[in-house]
Order: C-alpha cells, then sequence, then structure tokens
C-alpha cells in the first residue's frame, strides 16, 4: 500500500513541479519581448471621470479598424500622467489641465504631448426631490457651506428664508477631480473643504445618500444627476448674474458657472506620429461630440472641435 | 412530606436550570447561524433578481461596450482565469513545500520561529500594499514596465502565500505523530514518510487552506486596478505576457457608471464570479473526498 502511495505522489509531485517550473520559463520568457512595443495598439489611461468617452469613441473606432486594440485605464487623473509622462501610454484621459510638476517630468524624460478639450462636464449641486424650499443658491452661500471649518447644520443659517431643517452634506473623497475642481471654484482654493461630510469615492452613493434625506446636499457630475432627475433636485447657482441651472444648454454655452469644467486628452507627440493614432485622434475629435452626450457628458461648440482639427493636421 | 418533597424539587430546580442553560445556548446558537445564512440568502437573492435578467450567451462572450446590453463579461471572465490559473501553479508549490519545510525539516530555532511569525504577519498586510509592491518590483523592475497576467499572478501569489503556508502548516501539525512513528519502524526515511504518510493524511486540510487562498484572489480588486488598471480590454490574453483585467475591477466599474441599466450586468457579473468561485470549491472537496475516503486511511 505504501508502495502505490509512493507512486501516486511522485507522479503528482512530478506533474506539480513540471507545471511550476513551466510557469516560471513562460514568466521569464515573457519578460523579453515585453519591451518591443506592438503597433497595432493604442494605450490609454488616467481620469475615471473620462474613461466612458474613451471606451464610447474606441468602441465606435473599433467597428471600422477591428485590428486595432485599444485598452483603457483608469488610474486616476493623477495615475494617468504618471505613465504617460514617462512614454508608457500613448493618450492620457484628463479631468484637469496637466500640473506644472508633471510637465516638468515629462519634458525631463524627452516626452512632447498635445492637449485636446473634448468634453464638459457639470458639476451638479443637488438635492433631493423631496426638498420644497431650495431652488437657487449663490456661490456666496455655497461657499459658506462648504468652506474649511464650516459650522452650518442647518438650512435656516444658510439663509434666513429657509425652514429650520438639519443640513446634511454629500461629497466626493479627496482623491476625485471632482473634488479638486468645486473646492477650487467655491471655496478659492483647491482642497480647501470642510472635512464633516459624508464622502464616497462611488458617486452613486452620494446620489443615494442626498436623494433620501430631506436635508441633504450633495455634489457629482453632471451624468448622475441626469440619470436621476426622479429622486433628484438640481440647483441652480447665482453667481451674481442671476439663477442658472445646469443643463445640455447651459453647460455648452458656458453660462453655467463656475462649476462647468472641461475634460482633457493628452496625446504623446510621437505616438501621434503613428498613422493609426492620427486617424484615432481625428476619428475623436469628429466624433465625440454626439458619443459624450451618449454617455452623460456635454460636447463642446462645434467650432471648438474643428479647430483643433485644424491644428492636428 | 415536606421533608422528603424538598430534595426532590431541589433536585428538579437544579434539573430544569441545566435544561434551561441549554436551551438559551442552542438557541442562541442557532440564531447566530440562522442571521449569518439570511444576510447572505438576501444578498444572493438580490443579486439573482438584479442579474438573471442579463445573464445570457451574449453576455459571456461579448466584450465590455459602453451600451450596457450589449456589454458582455469574457475579457475579464478569461482575465480571471488566466491569474487564477498561473497563481494556483506558483501558490501551491512554494506554499506546500515552505509548510513541509518548517513543520517537518526545519529545526525549532530561533531563526525558524522569527521566519513563521514574519509569516503570520505578512498574512494581514492589506492587499493594497501587495499591488504596490508588485508594481515596483514585478511590472517595474522584472518586465521594464509590462503590466502583464504574469506581474498580476505573481502579485496575487505573494498576497496568498502566506494563508496557505499557515493553513499547510496546521494540517500538517494534525496528523498524528504516531503515524510517522509507524513509518519509520518500518524503515523509511525522512522524505518517504512525509510522501507517503504525512502528506495524504495533511492534504485535505492543505485544500481548504488553499482553495480559501485562491477565493481572496479572485475576488481582490485592489492590486489588479493597480498592477493593471485596464477596465476596458477588447481581447483575451492570449500568453502570460497579455494584458488583461479581472471580475472583480470590471463589476466595480459598471457599479459606479450612471447608467441604471449597467447595475442589472454588475449584477450578472457577480452571479458569474460567483459560479467560477463555487465551481473552484466543488473541485476541491471532489479532490479531498478522493482522498478521504481511501479505505487505507
Amino acid at each position: 500500500m505504501i508502495k502505490t502511495e509512493f507512486r501516486k505522489y511522485s507522479k503528482t509531485a512530478l506533474i506539480l513541479t513540471s507545471l511550476f517550473i513551466l510557469g516560471i520559463v513562460a514568466a521569464c520568457g515573457s519578460g523579453e519581448n515585453s519591451s518591443g512595443a506592438e503597433s497595432s495598439e493604442i494605450l490609454i489611461d488616467g481620469s475615471s471621470t473620462v474613461f466612458p468617452i474613451s471606451q464610447a469613441v474606441a468602441e465606435e473606432f473599433r467597428k471600422d479598424r477591428p485590428e486595432i486594440q485599444i485598452p483603457v485605464g483608469i488610474s486616476g487623473t493623477g495615475g494617468g500622467f504618471k505613465r504617460f509622462v514617462t512614454g508608457e501610454t500613448d493618450i492620457s484621459d484628463a479631468s484637469r489641465p496637466i500640473k506644472d510638476s508633471e510637465r516638468a517630468t515629462a519634458a525631463a524624460n524627452g516626452i512632447e504631448f498635445t492637449e485636446f478639450t473634448i468634453a464638459f462636464d457639470g458639476i451638479s449641486v443637488a438635492v433631493s426631490s423631496s426638498n420644497d424650499f431650495a431652488t437657487c443658491l449663490t456661490t456666496d452661500e455655497l461657499k459658506k457651506i462648504w468652506e474649511t471649518g464650516s459650522t452650518i447644520d442647518n438650512w435656516n443659517q444658510v439663509r434666513s428664508e429657509f425652514p429650520n431643517k438639519p443640513l446634511r452634506l454629500y461629497g466626493p473623497d479627496t482623491d476625485s477631480g471632482t473634488f479638486d475642481y468645486f473646492t477650487a471654484e467655491v471655496n478659492g482654493k483647491e482642497d480647501a473643504s470642510r472635512s464633516d461630510y459624508a464622502a464616497s469615492s462611488d458617486d452613486n452613493v452620494l446620489v443615494q445618500g442626498v436623494s433620501g434625506d430631506q436635508g441633504g446636499m450633495g455634489y457629482f457630475g453632471f451624468a448622475y444627476y441626469a440619470e436621476n432627475t426622479e429622486i433628484l433636485k438640481v440647483l441652480s447657482i447665482d453667481t451674481g448674474v442671476g439663477c442658472v441651472a445646469p443643463s445640455i444648454a447651459t453647460i455648452r454655452d458656458g453660462s453655467y458657472l463656475p462649476l462647468s469644467r472641461p475634460l482633457f486628452i493628452y496625446v504623446n507627440n510621437s505616438s501621434l506620429q503613428r498613422p493609426e493614432v492620427h486617424d484615432f485622434i481625428k476619428y475623436y475629435l469628429s466624433n465625440v461630440n454626439e458619443l459624450a452626450e451618449e454617455v452623460g457628458y456635454i460636447g463642446l461648440p462645434e467650432a471648438d472641435y474643428v479647430s483643433q482639427l485644424a491644428e492636428l493636421n | 412530606m415536606t421533608k422528603q418533597a424538598a430534595p426532590k424539587s431541589n433536585r428538579q430546580r437544579l434539573h430544569a436550570v441545566r435544561v434551561l442553560r441549554d436551551r438559551v445556548f442552542v438557541t442562541g446558537f442557532v440564531l447566530a447561524i440562522v442571521i449569518g445564512i439570511l444576510g447572505l440568502a438576501a444578498l444572493l437573492f438580490d443579486v439573482l433578481i438584479d442579474g438573471l435578467p442579463s445573464l445570457n450567451w451574449n453576455f459571456l462572450s461579448n466584450y465590455a461596450s459602453r451600451k450596457a446590453e450589449q456589454s458582455g463579461i469574457l475579457a475579464p471572465l478569461a482575465g480571471t482565469v488566466w491569474i487564477v490559473g498561473m497563481t494556483a501553479l506558483m501558490t501551491i508549490p512554494i506554499g506546500v513545500g515552505t509548510a513541509i519545510y518548517l513543520e517537518e525539516f526545519a529545526s525549532k530555532s530561533r531563526f525558524n520561529r522569527i521566519i513563521e511569525l514574519n509569516i503570520a504577519n505578512l498574512a494581514g498586510v492589506p492587499s493594497v500594499i501587495y499591488g504596490l509592491l508588485g508594481l515596483a518590483v514585478f511590472v517595474q523592475f522584472l518586465f521594464n514596465g509590462s503590466r502583464n497576467v504574469t506581474a498580476g499572478a505573481l502579485t496575487m501569489t505573494l498576497l496568498i502565500l502566506p494563508i496557505v503556508v499557515i493553513a499547510s502548516q496546521e494540517a500538517i501539525k494534525a496528523v498524528p505523530s504516531s503515524y510517522r512513528d509507524a513509518a519509520y519502524a518500518m524503515g523509511a526515511n525522512k522524505w518517504q514518510v512525509v510522501k507517503a504518510v504525512v502528506l495524504p493524511q495533511a492534504l485535505p486540510g492543505m485544500m481548504s487552506g488553499i482553495i480559501l487562498a485562491l477565493s481572496r484572489a479572485i475576488g481582490e480588486s485592489a492590486p489588479i486596478l493597480i498592477i493593471s488598471s485596464l477596465v476596458w480590454v477588447t481581447f483575451v490574453p492570449t500568453s502570460p505576457d497579455s494584458k488583461f483585467t479581472v471580475l472583480p475591477l470590471q463589476i466595480f466599474t459598471w457599479i459606479s457608471q450612471p447608467q441604471h441599466a449597467f447595475r442589472g450586468i454588475a449584477a450578472a457579473g457577480i452571479i458569474v464570479l460567483l459560479v467560477v468561485l463555487l465551481s473552484m470549491n466543488g473541485v476541491a472537496i471532489w479532490i479531498r473526498s478522493k482522498y478521504q475516503s481511501r479505505p487505507e486511511q
């Protein structure tokens, strides 16, 4: 009996060992040919906000050119730029312009790039649809609510005619590009915000929180409001020239201020010389207007695409 | 009468208290298991209700799309199979080998005790740390910036290796030393004892540990987000050098989309993930019962 055990287990051990060696060999072998970039691949990484737009454009582009692979990642705007400035990626999705420090790293690595503005996102301040008193806030009131050290916790502290109702705040966490933009525009300094609000990196969680709370208020991308109009009420914003509510029209024509933010893609110039990348960017600028709206963002005025296309050629 | 009745009723009272205590604890334990199972059942029910309508052949054979109804899960499903397969190939020999060495061959020196302590500590390190380590060591250093399946599998191997080592050690410890002594008495040497007596006896316990560990590897998204970051992939990995994405990452991306339709396919993705997990568990249970039911043991 012991003998059959021996045989059985030596066989198992042999198989396991050979598989293991095979794995190691495969792993080592793969290291060698990894440096040669495949020309039929366009690698995109960066902002998860811009991701749905790049995905939509790449998906449509591949219907005509299925031989080109276009994987898209969501490392975040900063994480995407880290890869982009070392030449690892061809295109970087970004929900903010590139920072000087990132620009400097790119220059040090000999990476030249071109910036394209592709769409707008209108950061929307929303309350629950059961909130029947608030319709419009001034930028000063928003600042009073959200600034660092703010202790406002009741709607009647925001404006005296508002009812005595506890104000509960929901917002994106500090890693988010939406947070960066909102704090810069509303509080006057990027990342300066009160911190005692319910924060989540998942905008759908914020939507759920705000919609179920009559005294709740939160901010997130326009798409998340547009998909939930029956449970949310969006607030108009008054910068001193009257109340403007976010909508496709007001975001596109620039009248929804100050929370319309442009979204970008950055393209490595040496990648741009590859014909398939050039074709892709051309396709991107020609079709993003329509595709961006399909995934919940707002296209630029047509002239902006025309001028960027001219710059490309 | 009263003199006789008093001790009897006292005994009865004591008995009643014991019975009552027994019942209270049994009820408590049943309640504990019911709460656990009800929670799980509610989650499963919710996922099945949301996900089953979207679960069809197209969903399994298509790539992801911006349109929920055209979206499929092929790329992340294949990526997960690759990652788990390669992770198992690397983890099982190293993990079981380490456990055998530590339990059967290593002396109980201070140095070896420090190694064991550190393995236990490594099992508690958050997975995102392993992701960063994998990015620095495997992606940047070993593979020259290539974020391939092998780098992902190596990272997962590091992540679950401590669990496999500890579980295997416990399984080996549970083998009665009389079995070893019997084999030695028959003239077997140390390796023969390990091969013919300890390993077959410890195998069921090891399998449980390995499956738990691999299940963890299947469900991890944080390290893969760092290693791969890709969530839209329109190809299946064909070699250990391919780019990839995995199921939890795809599910996470779908759930965070604003469009409600993606909630349904995210649930369908969770069902696929569960099926992969359960079939792996099934294989493990089959292997375990195969070895447990052998008559010579």
